[in-house]
Formats: structure tokens, sequence, C-alpha cells
């Protein structure tokens, strides 16, 4: 009993994150229809970001790099690495995929390919990340917030909600509140769903089209950002920038983002737990080996019956 | 996908070199063997002029080349010519690689008594890895089979994921496989049990494989190769491979059936690449898990971008300069990868259907194509918006 609560706690959790990224995924899917294969280097740039900053800015404000600093600290470092990200998310489309608007799908799929490559290996110089792996100064106290005991003797267990987990799981539900009102409730979000509806007819009414699929880019590479800033407060040593963890973490995401429905915000928050799930107790009950196997494996069966995902629409393509 | 039905009929018929494709009719069938016949005078050659330390280095560079056209090559069916996109090569040669190789291991183990490299050339160790690689050919083209089938159903860049996810599948599994039975009494009294899972070594790999390849077997495999890619390029199935890369509508309108052509596709190349993946075993000795991840397939699929969707001496050339480079470039060994990516970027903002297009490089300096060219027969895909 208490072996399953305790993976129910750290699926949700990692669920969380998986949702925010598979989140940027989605949008951009959305509105451009193309995967974004570079996203999950954006995530990257966050948490090596947010490494780069801590190391910095901690004994710049007179902590060491072992004692916990106050809140604010690691809210500040969070939206710096965000406002970074938000950056090269921005520069990255403008450059390379803008350029690319009107050209079939493949070619900007090979350019997002070369995008994500390039960030990898920028980030694996030895004057940018360097190509070892580094600990991620703690910005939080993991201590345990509530503590159950199950059982007694022998068998005694107990389940234990961690700090990390709760932040983990506050900070990403409260962004995905906010950018569920984004979408929904702005006229900023009516024109990106307008966009991803018919970007022809879009421009047509008078919809800034460049200037929203900007945004667009800017807001899932602030998500991103988020999601690495929170996974190496979960995860504190930090794999080089170009470690298949990272790729495969991307690859996951995206997976949550079919699954759940691709272009479709609720969706790809539902697929990033039923990820989350599918991976923690099929290691946890069958075999930790296999857990990227389960993914896949998921994903192939879905596409497979279900194309258009759990809550995503079929459009049939008329000639 | 692009609707460019304008360039349907004109590109794939451009890309069909006329005389070659009467000289497939004409013939009685021998005349065909010729370039085989040539390509397998020149392995020869190749064999026996040079120096003889088989393991000297400019050999050594010689076989790589051999074998990264061929897997370029084979690659360049599905992306180039098929227009799908799949980025599990590795996975292909991965598969190949460990059959062949646990062939001959064990093979050589049972026949001989020990894995060391046994006759000479053209001797009984020499036919043994020969059917080895044709084996790892086979049980990749199953591969390919199945993962040829979810692309009748996806498209485009969710086959890109899949494709990619078999690769990963494939390392995975292989990592979990048992260690190797190292001595001959140990295979002998091996039980059932103890197959599974498979002795092959688990995350460190097989190694120890007797190193068979040499010059001479990877040149003849690579002209076979050739021919054969550029046989199916000017033949009717290669055509419509072509017409499905060109507009899946259009193609089925005209009654080209698209799921045949996707699979085969998928299934030519990953034998290719099966094989390619037994001769690499034997050339370095060694296969291991991290050879079918994804960050070796993109090397493959960089050449086929480089040199032309569809254009197998564009192909050919791009593979050769990409594997010769680095090897001139050692001491930049870092700076390698960032040189691909803005590669990859730069030519899909320039020229993104490659340097060649789907154009041979002697067609190049065909007058008479050139001026088909200029009246319009070259609007790519890409140039056609959506």
């Amino acid at each position: 009993m208490s072996d399953f609560a305790q993976t129910l706690i750290t699926a949700i959790a990692i669920g969380s994150l998986y949702a925010l990224i598979a989140l940027g995924y989605t949008m951009v899917y959305g509105i451009l229809k193309f995967i974004n294969f570079a996203h999950s280097d954006i995530v990257v740039l966050g948490a090596w970001g947010s490494y780069s900053l801590s190391v910095r800015i901690l004994p710049a404000l007179g902590y060491g790099l072992n004692e916990v600093p106050p809140v604010w600290v690691a809210l500040m470092i969070l939206l710096l690495a965000m406002i970074f990200c938000g950056a090269i998310g921005f520069t990255i489309e403008r450059l390379a995929y803008r350029p690319l608007r009107r050209a079939p799908r493949l070619n900007v799929l090979i350019t997002a390919i070369g995008v994500s490559l390039l960030l990898q290996n920028v980030g694996q110089l030895s004057f940018v990340f360097g190509a070892s792996p580094q600990d991620m100064p703690p910005l939080l106290s993991d201590r345990a917030l509530a503590t159950f005991s199950f059982g007694e003797g022998e068998s005694a267990r107990q389940l234990v909600i961690g700090m990390v987990d709760v932040v983990i799981f506050a900070t990403a539900t409260s962004l995905m509140l906010i950018m569920q009102y984004l979408v929904f409730h702005t006229q900023l979000g009516v024109a990106m769903r307008a966009v991803s509806f018919n970007t022809d007819t879009a421009a047509l009414m008078g919809i800034p089209v460049d200037r929203v699929v900007s945004f667009t880019f800017v807001l899932g590479s602030m998500l991103a950002a988020a999601a690495g800033f929170l996974i190496v407060m979960k995860y504190p040593s930090i794999s080089q920038p170009a470690h298949t963890i990272w790729v495969l973490l991307g690859l996951k995401a995206f997976v949550a983002a079919v699954i759940g429905g691709i272009g479709n915000v609720r969706g790809a928050v539902l697929g990033g737990f039923v990820i989350a799930f599918v991976e923690q107790f099929g290691a946890f009950y069958v075999s930790s080996n296999y857990r990227d196997v389960y993914v896949f494996t998921l994903l192939i069966l879905i596409l497979l019956v279900k194309p258009s995902g759990l809550l995503g629409s079929t459009l049939r393509e008329k000639v | 996908m692009a609707r460019g039905t304008s360039s349907v009929g004109s590109d794939a018929a451009a890309a069909v070199k006329p005389e070659a494709a009467e000289v497939a009719v004409k013939g009685n069938g021998w005349t065909g063997l010729i370039p085989i016949a040539i390509g397998i005078l020149i392995a020869l050659v190749l064999h026996f002029a040079l120096p003889a330390p088989q393991r000297s280095y400019n050999t050594q560079i010689l076989q790589i080349i051999g074998i990264v056209i061929v897997l370029a090559v084979s690659l360049n069916i599905v992306n180039g010519m098929t227009g799908q996109f799949s980025i599990g090569h590795a996975g292909f040669m991965a598969v190949g690689g460990y059959t062949a190789a646990s062939i001959t291991y064990y093979g050589s183990m049972l026949l001989w008594g020990s894995t060391t490299k046994h006759g000479g050339f053209l001797g009984s160790g020499d036919w043994l890895f020969l059917g080895s690689c044709l084996a790892g050919g086979l049980v990749a083209a199953i591969a390919g089979y199945v993962v040829g089938l979810p692309s009748l159903r996806l498209r485009g860049d969710y086959l890109a994921i899949v494709t990619l996810g078999f690769g990963e599948i494939i390392r995975v599994v292989l990592q979990q496989t048992g260690p190797l039975i190292e001595d001959v009494k140990a295979l002998q009294s091996v039980g059932l049990k103890q197959l599974v899972p498979p002795p092959l070594g688990g995350s460190l790999g097989l190694s120890g494989i007797p190193k068979y390849t040499n010059l001479f077997w990877v040149y003849s495999i690579l002209t076979i190769t050739l021919v054969v890619a550029y046989r199916l390029k000017s033949s009717s199935a290669g055509r419509s491979m072509i017409s499905v890369r060109e507009d899946e509508l259009a193609a089925q309108a005209m009654g080209v059936n698209i799921a045949r052509q996707k699979v085969t596709a998928f299934v030519v190349a990953a034998f290719f690449a099966g094989v390619a993946g037994g001769l690499f075993a034997h050339s370095t000795g060694t296969v291991s898990p991290k050879d079918a991840g994804f960050q070796q397939s993109f090397d493959y699929v960089i050449m086929t971008v480089l040199g032309g969707r569809g254009s197998i001496s564009g192909v050919t050339l791009a593979a050769i300069f990409l594997t010769v480079l680095p090897e001139l470039l050692r001491d930049f060994e870092q700076y390698r990868l960032i040189v691909y990516a803005l590669l990859l970027i730069i030519m899909m903002l320039v020229r993104p259907q490659g340097l060649l297009g789907i154009h041979e490089v002697w067609e190049m300096f065909n007058r008479r194509r050139r001026k088909a060219e200029v009246s319009g027969s070259d609007v790519s895909p890409a140039e056609v918006g959506p």
C-alpha cells in the first residue's frame, strides 16, 4: 500500500514535469504543424542555465553553495532562467523557422533537428557548459512535509511526502493554470487559437501571425525552462548537455503530447500524467530496465489505434 | 505534405535516364551484370594492390568509407526516394550487426573451436562471414517490415518519432541481453535456459568478433548496393516511390499502391543497413548497444540531406566527404557536430533539395537535361508551397 502511494507521489511530480514540456510541443505543433525537435534542448538550457546562474548568484549574494538560500532567491533564478530561454526560443524561431514558414514540413523538421544538434553541441563546448556532469547547489531544503507510517514490525513502511515533490507539483500546476487562462481567456489566446485553426484566414482577419507565432515560441520555451529548473531541483546531478537522458526526456514529453492529442493544450497535460504513470508503475511493478520501452510501446499502440490521441480531433485531408 | 501537383510527372520523368531504362528492357538480362562485374574487379584490385598490413590506417578508412556509403545510399531509398523520414537507420544496422556477429562468433566457436579467423581469402571462414552478413540483412529486413507497417498510417514527423523510438527500443533491449559465453566447452554444455536472455554481451556489447571484413567484401557489397539502388530508381517501382514522395494523394489517384511502396522502401533499406552492420561488426571486431542510438542515425540523415534527396551519386559523394572530413580535422572534434548542425540548417534555408537534388552527377553535365531544367521541370517539391 505504501509502495503504491509512494510511486503515485513520484508519478504525479514527474507527470507535472512531462506536462510542462509537452505543453511547449503541443502549442508549437498546434500553430506551425511541426515537431520542434529543439524543444528538449530548451529544457536542457533551462536546467544548465539555472545551474550556472546559481553558482554565480549564490556567492554574490553571500550564500555558500551548500546552504539553502531563502525562497526568493530560488524564485529569482527560476524567473531569470525562464527569461533567458524565452529569448533563445524567440531567436531560434526568428532565424531558423520563420524563413521556412511556407516550406514543406519535412524541411522544417530537418531544420529543427539541426537546431537541436547545434544547441546540444554548443552547450558541450568547454567555454559554455562543458562536457562533464555537474551538481546543482540545493535551492530548497528537501525535508519531508508529512510522514505516514504503515504496518508493524518487519513489514513497517513509511510514506514520505517530500518538499521538492510538492514544490514541483505546485509550480507546474500554477504555470499550467496561467497557460490555461492565457489561451482561453485573453485576446492573445484567441489569436493563438485562430492562427492554429487556419493561419491564412487569421491573417486576413488582421491577426499579426508572425507576432503570435513568436509569442507562442517564447511561451513554450519559458515553460520548458521552468521544467528544466524543476528537474534539477529533483535530480541535482545534471548530465552533460548532449546526454541521451535529455533527448529521451524530450521524446517522452513529445509522446505525452501525442497521446493527449497533439495541438490540444489539455491533452498535453493529461498525456504527461499518463506517461508518468505508465513509466513509474511499470518501473516499479514490472522491471525498471525497460522503462523507456513502455513509453514507446504505448506511443506506437496509441498511434495505431487512435492516431489523433486521446483528446484530439480527426481532420480528414481533402484534395 | 506539399501538394506540388505540377511537379509530379515531370520531376519523376526527369529522374530517369531513358537510355538506362531501355537497356533494362532490351538487354537479355546479362548486360545488367556488367557494372557488378566491373565493381567486383575494382574491389579485387583494391584488395590485392594495397600493402599487406590489413589494419593500416588507410585501409581502415577505405573500409569505413565503403560501409558508410552503403548505409547512406540505403537510407536514401527511404528518405530520399520515397520521401519518408527515418531516423532509426542505426537501429537496423545494429540489428544486422548483432545477428551477423553472433553467427560468426558462436558459429566459428562450434565449427573450429575458436573465434580467430579461419581460412584464407575466400576460405571457409569467409563464406561463414558472408552468410552471416546476409542473415543480418534478412533479420534487419524483417525489422524494417515491422517498422514500415506504421508508416502506412503515419506520415512525416510521426513516422520520424516511431523510427527514433524503434532505435531506442533496440538499444534498451540489447542492453538487457546476457553475458557472452567465452569458451567452447561452456558453449557445448549450454542449456536452453541459458539462452534466455540471449548471450549477446549485455551493455558491454559483443567483442572478439573475428575480423573478416576486408576491402574486397566491402567494395563488392558496395557495388551491389549501388547497382540495386540505381536500377531501383530507374525502374517502375522506383518511379512509384518518387511519386509517393511528390504527392501521396496524386500517386494514389494514379493507381500507385502507396502502402506497398513505403514498406518496400523500408525493407530494402533495412536489408542493406543490416548487411552494412555485419560488415562493420567484422571490421572493428565489436558491436555494442549504443551503436543503435539515434545519434548514430543522424550522421546518415545528414549525408542524404546534403547529397540530395534521391540522388545516389550525390549521397555517395556526401558520404565520402563527411567521412574523410573529420579524419582531416581531428583537432576540431568538438566542433564537428556543430558544423554538421549548421550545414543542416543552412542547406534547408538555401537549397532544401540537397546539392544535387534528385539528379545524378553525370546528369548535371548533360546539356539536354539542363535545358529541361530551365523550362521548369526542376520545380522541386521544396519550392512548391503547401
